[in-house]
């Protein structure tokens, strides 16, 4: 299946920490529903964070498949996408006992 | 135990009301990210992978039932129902809201606990040998001293800002249960052959990207000079210490860099002035803490005879209790690490049983390991049997303290922002590989640990076997080291050579273990049989 790199923008959610993806529109909790973002990653950031409902925001590389599903990069960015490999249960994919390879 | 007086609780409330104001200035956008971030991680509270972290100071590692219940409790209503007790004697909330915050703190409050100085360029949390009051060999319980060094370290201005984190570690005997020689400080209890009671220090040790064992520089320093003495050795490193540069700005560099001998001679010059200045805590301090860390209520004449025919408990005893200084008691080592469990995770169930264990059986006291275990100081040997069935029944009576499988892991790429590799999955494999018990104790003692990222907080410089988890191209991998130890025979780990993969240092692991009881001569641990016979062939089962 080809895949296509993007960008796209991550942070957390102020109040509570949670991992967020910046969607083209809003914030979601699901890497799937990341958008790709290009020379207006910085603008989008800047306004973002002056709202003052996320921080830590910043641009990752990711990949993007033909079915839509986004994948990023780097190891480090598909655990912060799912959740700790070791309490699935507490991911975000608590019922699929094969998530955790999906960041391997 | 020591019990804060109406200072140090105002100290506390008053941290927490001031935080409740700066979360709520943040919460407002009255405060930017770069202003805040300072102010939470001087409480304590990370922004980590998945959430914001909290990590709560253990002092010294002691805690009461009514501190640990609450430990518990906190896990149950504001994280996912478990915490991390971790290699510096905390605990560690993983999925921590910033809007419960001040809440938690208060809570925290309440039983004398807080999260102050957990993070930052300052005089961390103490830690301290976890059978402190418990063990027959120390010269003095290290507590009280513990306990002046962290009122006088909290708050202290002069240390607030240092050039990089300080970390002091204290212990009261020959036998080095707290990794003394592996921090910026550590500090023996001595007595002298006038039967005095004072410290020998060490300086300039650590982990980290260059580990270092600290050199002594002061044989004897009386006890009521303790201070004074501290005092000088931090303010020699806040002088000169590094600010430059982060991977040099800790104090085993500048140890390093002016040599030992240097770096003795300052602080004895600092040392000579600051006892003209009267900064040392009046007698009567030390004594009023002191008091509190008394006899905790241990009885006389109790017998020593144990039943051992149920060869479950028999095993559990000769594994994970240790002898006590008092006839008729024993130290009980609850192994947090389960085969195919997280190494220092609890549950808020199992926190809290505990706490009730602690409360009933052990004079209310519970100590935190930092080799990720809990500890109950004081068990009557009668209690034994019915403390193990309840264990038994928590999945808290693994038998397997230092063994192969009581793996000291680091939060790794699972949990940690810094790291680079996980490390719990790794643990968990070695547990699995290594999960017949009888294995593991024909092995002996075999201390793994494991760190995600060269910060080393799994402590792997220290481990009979190592392992650190690196990045390779977006690829974990894992090196692998022999011939680590941080008791009294201190040594940093050697690599083996390149790395390996996950499934690989399992392997290279199992091949090493074979070599060792192929080779080993009778009574040698593993590190005994490396030392002995040294690298080489060692290489070649691993990768021959």
């Amino acid at each position: 299946m080809s895949e296509t790199k993007i960008a796209v923008i991550t942070g957390n959610e102020l109040r509570t920490g949670d991992v967020i993806w910046w969607t083209g529109e809003g914030w979601s909790r699901h890497v799937d529903e990341a958008a790709a973002v290009d020379h207006d990653a910085d603008g989008i950031i800047a306004r973002e964070n002056a709202k003052q409902v996320v921080t830590d925001t910043h641009v990752i590389d990711a990949f993007r498949g033909e079915d839509g599903t986004v994948r990023p990069a780097h190891i480090k960015d598909r655990i912060r996408a799912l959740g700790p490999t070791v309490r699935l249960d507490l991911s975000l994919k608590p019922a699929d006992p094969a998530a955790g390879n999906w960041v391997i | 135990m020591y019990q804060y007086d109406q200072h140090d609780q105002a100290m506390v409330d008053a941290r927490v009301a001031e935080f409740r104001g700066q979360v709520a200035r943040r919460l407002s956008g009255e405060l930017t990210e770069d202003q805040f971030k300072p102010l939470r991680l001087k409480n304590g509270l990370y922004l980590q992978l998945h959430a914001y972290m909290l990590r709560v100071a253990v002092p010294y590692g002691t805690l009461n039932s009514q501190q640990m219940r609450t430990l518990g409790d906190i896990a149950d209503k504001y994280d996912r129902g478990y915490g991390h007790f971790t290699t510096r004697q905390n605990i560690q909330f993983n999925w921590i809201k910033l809007s419960d915050t001040p809440e938690i703190l208060e809570e925290l409050a309440k039983v004398q606990l807080h999260a102050i100085q957990t993070s930052g360029n300052c005089i961390r949390n103490t830690t301290a040998d976890h059978f402190a009051g418990a063990a027959a060999d120390e010269v003095a319980d290290p507590r009280p001293y513990a306990e002046l060094l962290r009122q006088w370290s909290t708050f202290h201005p002069e240390f607030d800002y240092l050039p990089r984190k300080f970390k002091v570690a204290i212990i009261a005997s020959e036998t080095d249960r707290a990794a003394m020689r592996l921090h910026d400080i550590g500090i023996q209890i001595v007595k002298n052959e006038a039967g005095e009671i004072g410290c020998k220090f060490f300086a300039g040790g650590g982990m980290g990207r260059t580990p270092m064992i600290a050199p002594c520089i002061a044989e004897f320093v009386p006890a009521l000079q303790m201070i004074s003495f501290l005092e000088a050795a931090l303010r020699v490193y806040n002088r000169h210490g590094r600010r430059d540069n982060k991977y040099k700005a800790r104090i085993k560099i500048l140890v390093h860099e002016i040599g030992v001998a240097e770096y003795r001679r300052q602080v004895e010059e600092e040392f000579a002035h600051i006892l003209t200045l009267g900064l040392e805590p009046p007698p009567a301090e030390l004594e009023r803490i002191k008091a509190m860390f008394g006899d905790p209520g241990l009885e006389a004449g109790l017998s020593d005879d144990l039943d051992l025919t149920d060869p479950d408990f028999a095993l559990w005893v000769d594994q994970n209790v240790d002898a006590h200084k008092q006839p008729g008691y024993a130290i009980v080592t609850v192994s947090l690490k389960p085969v195919g469990g997280i190494p220092g995770d609890a549950s808020a169930d199992q926190i809290r049983l505990l706490a009730d264990l602690a409360r009933d059986h052990s004079l209310d006291e519970l100590r935190v390991t930092h080799a990720q275990n809990i500890v109950l100081p004081h068990v009557k040997k009668a209690d034994l049997y019915g403390l193990w069935q309840t264990l038994e029944a928590a999945g808290l009576a693994t038998p397997n303290l230092d063994l192969i499988t009581d793996i000291i892991a680091c939060p790794g790429l699972d949990y940690c922002a810094l790291a680079n590799a996980r490390s719990i999955p790794l643990a968990q494999k070695i547990t699995d590989r290594f999960a017949d018990i009888g294995r593991q104790r024909d092995l002996g003692e075999l201390k793994v640990k494991i760190s995600g990222c060269i910060n080393a907080c799994g402590h792997h410089h220290a481990g009979h076997i190592g392992v650190l988890g690196v990045d390779r191209k977006g690829v974990e991998n894992y090196q692998l080291s022999f011939g680590g130890a941080e008791s009294a025979d201190t040594s940093l780990g050697t690599i083996t050579g390149p790395g390996f993969t996950e499934d690989g240092v399992v392997d290279a692991i199992e091949k090493a273990t074979e070599l060792y009881l192929a080779r080993r001569e009778e009574g040698e641990r593993f590190l005994d049989t490396y030392r002995r016979i040294g690298m080489a062939p060692f290489k070649e089962a691993i990768y021959g």
